[in-house]
């Protein structure tokens, strides 16, 4: 299928999403569109999809111009989305989960399950996609299920193929696996565009690269004839050389301490199993692994977020093994959490109230029960300027607040504490470069002035920026820790499970005096 | 997609239709009209209102027979159906008007006579007497829905706020200086204990507060019909099922003299609003209950007890339900009866509704909807229209007022944001 967006147009309120794009993919091309979070990528594909309107512009199939009004007008057009986040139904099984929406019937409206089965086998074998059609969609892995997406959309004969940050998910392997398919997709003749702010992959995969910046497209490039750097460079609209610059650690007294600390989820599920990991005084420990192997539940263990079920948490000296959050809090553990808008912030309060949510209840703040209002909104406006929060004023609600400014937000509250461990789950998803450089010197600060510092993070690359000692999950269990020289390869095979003996922790004098780690705009 | 900066030269929004003054900023009546023509709280209110009274006019147009007669004959005098309709309609609304806020008929009577005052007040005095135990349940109501936890047990609650505040009216003996706050206190921790029950048992076991304070409002409308008929609380001397009165020294005393029933109920419903208000701006628990009722995962995370803090709202909602009890009981009832407190639980649900659960928001839904139904009395009275005319008033602007959406389409408004109705919606299916 041939492709063809032109001028296309969205408008939400006084904000331009999209602005005049133009877009062709032609059949059998692996398109890459790159570019930043809140660059218009996923606006400019749900106008796509037929999930928004545009305002202007014009979408062309093989050259006829076509209005979707609904994402059943574009899939009946050939068009097959797979979103971000799966749309499968856990407890059907694949071949069930495929056929959904356009159920083979036999007479009488009964489901043809044979059919179904049947079709899922075809298309397994015609692309690679190597799937049990009778397993259960829940008991599958993350990238089965993204082939289980995959297979719908070819089911109801896709010629073009929208893959909306297909990778985040996966490990390194996963992906290799999933490139494959896209090639073998793309040699029968249909298209595929691929949405991705990750450089490597796209030089990887892509036959061509479209850039995307602030709604509008900034340049198109093929991967043979341009380089992580200039591509870099087109996203972000500056020449920026991103690095973590910190000087070797200087680790002291043990602060944080794990000793086979188990977590057994709502589904009687062992998530943390048996983690033994120590933090010390002034070094970073990354935990590193691919989303859902226990990492998330592992912080929330530790900031009393979530019961343990055995083992025990120390952070220096003080048992705080199935504390209260707020006991945690007071023993002088910070905690930027994952989910930034539900878990770190209340949207609908100010800057100020949200700057208080930990210590409403303590001097200055509060006095016999009662808010000094007016401290609360001075010391608002100073955390403005300490942490450079761009907003008009502290009375402003959070929920106004760019992701980057909202981060800040949260990343001024938990610093202005005493910090003995800082714990941060993913600190700088989906944020602005400015912001991300923020926030990493902020964590290293806070690591040379004495405290250890637990990072959570499924980017390799920060988890090997940051990190002076990197620790790997997978399904539960710690499958290794090691320093970022042991590089990408090795660490991507500890994400995928295969184990190797712990490395000791760096010792005195080893290494340079400055490390330098240049961090990919990923 | 999200803006990626919110800097300053981001802060002016091209594109808004109001015609701009030469520094930029719109002239006042434009952004007057401009507010106008917006879904905010206050038009959706007014026109809610207004959607109401004619969804009402229509509802007499085809129930009076008078204009239906007449209608019936409007081949021969069309001019005599609209005018039968206009004044049966404005009979009808003027009476709702005259019986619950002030009749201009008895004014100039009174002004030219001299004499008849108690008339002129009386209407308005009813009305207050009416909304005092509507405020204060409604402000229970309104502080639960604003923490997220949503007590729909008020009418239990002020039950067991007047059960106990009658106990310590017959029981003790002291001056009215002393017995009368202690009457009030009692009142109040009867309905704080009827509220701590589902409070803990949600903390404790994680049962829904919406079915357990449903069922205890059964549990205390039970006790209650208990109570009448055995001792201490029976009247001595009766078979019916009537309490004992409360003595002189536990009633609240008239504000404007003892012909009108105002009393100084409706003074404690005031001073309770203007506690909440406080409370929910300047205390530290109000802020754990409002970061709460916004995003309980952020206040559990920052290290706030959500447990505790639901029992605390449960609580102190069931206080204030138990203060509307008494104030009832204390005001102007007296003593007790099967079925004691009609639906004021419940209206106090819609109130707090109405109000949008702020403090002055509820004062002002109770006071209109305490107009509605001692003018509707009224209107009864003097027209023959049933007072039920009344509560399909009432319901409708509940009813628009819970779906702005609808208001938004019925009078083409613009879309600014459903703010708390929406976080209201939204709690229940949590």
């Amino acid at each position: 299928m041939r492709l063809e967006l032109a001028g296309i147009t969205k408008r939400f309120g006084s904000l331009v999403a999209n602005d005049g794009v133009d877009l062709v993919v032609e059949p059998g091309e692996i398109r890459c569109l790159l570019g930043e979070n809140g660059a218009g990528k996923t606006t400019l594909m749900n106008v796509l999809f037929g999930l928004l309107r545009h305002d202007a512009g014009e979408i062309r199939v093989d050259g006829e111009a076509v209005e979707f009004a609904d994402p059943g007008d574009a899939v009946r057009r050939g068009i097959g989305m797979v979103h971000q986040h799966f749309m499968l139904v856990p407890v059907f099984t694949v071949a069930e989960n495929v056929v959904l929406g356009f159920e083979p019937t036999r007479r009488v409206g009964f489901l043809d399950r044979r059919r179904a089965r049947a079709d899922v086998a075809r298309l397994s074998a015609e692309f690679g996609l190597e799937v049990e059609p009778d397993a259960l969609v829940e008991s599958l892995p993350v990238g089965i299920q993204q082939r289980v997406e995959i297979l719908k959309a070819l089911q109801r004969d896709a010629q073009l193929l929208i893959l909306d940050e297909p990778t985040a998910v996966l490990t390194p392997q996963e992906i290799q696996a999933l490139f494959g398919i896209m090639r073998s997709l793309a040699a029968s003749g249909r298209s595929i565009l691929f949405i991705t702010h990750k450089l490597k992959e796209v030089m990887a995969v892509a036959d061509r690269i479209t850039v995307m910046r602030l709604g509008r497209v900034v340049g198109t490039a093929r991967p043979g004839e341009t380089s992580e750097a200039d591509l870099a460079a087109m996203m972000v609209g500056r020449s920026v050389e991103l690095v973590v610059r910190k000087a070797k650690a200087q680790p002291g007294r043990e602060v944080l301490a794990l000793a086979g600390l188990t977590v057994v989820d709502e589904r009687g599920v062992t998530v943390v199993d048996h983690v033994d990991l120590t933090v010390r005084a002034g070094e970073i420990v990354a935990l590193a692994g691919v989303q859902g192997n226990g990492q998330t539940e592992l912080a929330e263990a530790i900031t009393g977020l979530r019961a343990v079920a055995s083992g025990s948490v120390r952070v220096d000296g003080l048992e705080l093994t199935n504390a209260t959050p707020r006991q945690v809090i007071r023993a002088g553990v910070a905690h930027v959490p994952e989910d930034r808008q539900g878990d770190g912030l209340v949207s609908r309060m100010t800057i100020a109230e949200n700057l208080i949510l930990d210590v409403y209840d303590q001097r200055p703040y509060a006095r016999l029960g009662s808010l000094d209002l007016a401290e609360v909104r001075r010391q608002g406006e100073a955390k403005l300027v300490d942490f450079d929060i761009r907003a008009a004023s502290a009375a402003v609600a959070v929920g106004t607040l760019s992701g980057g400014n909202q981060q800040k937000v949260v990343v001024a509250r938990e610093l202005s504490r005493p910090v003995k461990l800082l714990v941060a789950c993913q600190p700088t998803r989906g944020l602005d470069v400015g912001s991300i450089e923020y926030v990493h010197r902020r964590i290293v600060e806070e690591r040379d002035a004495g405290a250890a510092v637990l990072i959570v993070s499924s980017e390799l690359d920060e988890v090997l920026a940051l990190g002076d000692r990197i620790a790997v999950m997978f399904r539960g269990r710690l499958t290794g820790v090691v320093t970022p020289r042991a590089g990408r390869e090795r660490i991507g095979l500890l994400m995928a499970g295969v184990e190797e003996p712990d490395l000791p922790p760096p010792a005195e004098g080893e290494g340079d005096a400055e490390a330098v780690t240049a961090l990919d705009l990923t | 997609m999200t803006r990626t900066e919110t800097g300053p030269t981001q802060a002016a929004a091209p594109g808004t239709t109001v015609a701009a003054s030469p520094r930029g900023e719109p002239p006042a009546w434009a952004r007057l009209a401009h507010r106008l023509v917006e879904a905010n709280v206050a038009v959706v209110t007014v026109l809610a209102f207004f959607t109401a009274l004619v969804i009402g006019a229509i509802l007499i147009t085809a129930t009076t027979p008078a204009v239906l007669h007449a209608w019936g004959q409007a081949g021969s005098a069309p001019g005599h159906a609209f005018y039968v309709t206009g004044t049966t309609i404005g009979d009808a609304y003027g009476a709702i008007f005259t019986g619950s806020i002030i009749s201009p008929s008895a004014l100039g009577h009174a002004i030219s006579t001299g004499k008849g005052w108690t008339g002129v007040f009386n209407p308005i005095s009813e009305t207050l007497v009416r909304a005092a135990p509507l405020i204060l349940a409604g402000l229970g109501v309104a502080l639960g829905f604003s923490t997220g936890v949503f007590n729909i047990g008020a009418q239990g609650q002020l039950i067991a706020g007047a059960i106990a505040a009658l106990y310590v009216g017959f029981a003790v003996h002291l001056p009215i200086g002393i017995h009368l706050p202690l009457v009030v206190l009692g009142g109040a921790a009867g309905g704080a204990l009827a509220g701590f029950i589902p409070g803990i048992l949600k903390a404790r076991t994680g049962a829904h507060e919406v079915i357990v304070t449903i069922m205890l409002n059964y549990v205390f409308l039970d006790l209650l019909t208990y109570l009448l008929t055995s001792q201490p609380f029976q009247q001595p001397g009766q078979s019916n099922a009537i309490s004992r009165t409360m003595p002189a020294t536990a009633r609240l005393p008239h504000l404007f003299g003892s012909t009108l029933r105002a009393n100084l109920g409706f003074v404690i419903a005031l001073a309770a609003a203007l506690a909440v208000s406080w409370f929910a701006r300047r205390s530290t628990l109000g802020f754990s209950f409002r970061v709460i009722g916004a995003n309980q995962s952020a206040g559990r995370t920052a290290g706030m007890d959500v447990r505790r803090v639901t029992m605390l709202v449960l609580t102190i909602s069931g206080a204030l339900a138990g203060l509307a009890g008494t104030v009832s009981l204390s005001g102007t009832d007296f003593f007790l009866s099967a079925g004691y407190g009609g639906n004021i639980g419940f209206d106090a649900i819609t109130v707090a509704l109405l109000g949008r659960n702020r403090p002055l928001g509820v004062v002002l839904g109770a006071l209109l909807f305490a107009a509605l139904d001692v003018g509707g009395a009224n209107m009864q009275v003097a027209t023959g229209i049933p007072i039920d005319l009344s509560s399909v008033i009432q319901a409708t602007i509940v009813f628009c007022i819970a779906t702005p959406m609808l208001v938004r389409e019925l009078y083409r408004l613009r879309d600014v944001g459903g703010g708390s109705i929406q976080l209201f919606m939204k709690g229940w299916s949590s």
